[in-house]
């Protein structure tokens, strides 16, 4: 609270402290909903995709109660880059694996042959591993997105 | 849902939809979409399709209006046509 203060005194144009104390506080929330949304899609409404919007909507809505920087701060541009390709390299990767140990692409019932659990467990941990990855990856292009968009690309000054 | 109710927001989706094109304002078309957006997302609800309705509140209403307005504030929100 006194850090918001100074940091309010010492920039008082464009400075909102209501919004920011409100942004603070929700933020958590809405990364624990979109984590609920990813490991809840196989049983209900919701999913990878979704859920990694949600995800990507809190560090957007961070970057814009308060600037570009803060943003950059919690997620670095280098992490968020990292975080995309691993989401696509699960996805892929997960399927290949089913392949190679003789199912077809994304039959994850082959995965039984790696680590037995039967096959029905296997569908629905494959499932949930392939959400993952969508997730990480729809997040972080989402990310991306807003921060191109709003910055220029030189990732220097947001909205 | 009530059938005057569906009505009602069908007839809602209408108006916005055409007052997206219409309007002159950049920005307002912008805030309009996202009101759409989230009028359809209700309708998807309402038919029972709750996974889209999810999809359409996040990106739709959420994501894209934000993203269009990033954009606008890059160019100018007067259109010229």
């Amino acid at each position: 609270m006194k850090q918001l203060q100074e940091q309010v005194a010492r920039n008082p144009e464009g400075d909102n402290l209501i919004i920011r104390t409100a942004v603070r506080l929700l933020v958590p929330f809405i990364q624990l909903y979109g984590l609920y949304v990813i490991v809840h899609g196989h049983y209900s409404p919701g999913g990878g995709f979704q859920g990694g919007v949600v995800l990507g909507a809190s560090f957007i809505l961070l970057a814009l109660a308060y600037d570009l920087k803060t943003s950059l701060r919690f997620m670095s541009e280098r992490v968020n880059n990292l975080l995309s390709n691993l989401g696509a390299l699960i996805f892929i990767g997960i399927a290949l694996l089913c392949a190679l140990l003789g199912g077809l692409f994304l039959d994850y019932a082959a995965l039984e042959r790696l680590i037995p659990l039967g096959a029905e467990e296997w569908h629905s941990l494959g499932i949930f591993l392939v959400e993952l990855g969508v997730g990480l990856a729809v997040m972080s292009i989402m990310v991306s997105l807003f921060w191109d968009l709003a910055s220029g690309g030189d990732m220097e000054e947001g909205l | 849902m009530i059938w005057q109710l569906d009505q009602f927001v069908l007839l809602l989706v209408v108006v916005c939809a055409v007052a997206v094109i219409t309007v002159r304002d950049l920005l307002s078309a912008a805030v309009i979409f996202g009101v759409y957006s989230f009028l359809m997302c209700l309708l998807w609800a309402k038919m029972g399709a709750v996974d889209v309705a999810f999809t359409e509140a996040t990106v739709g209403a959420g994501i894209s209006t934000v993203l269009f307005i990033a954009a606008i504030f890059r160019t100018t929100r007067r259109s010229k046509d």
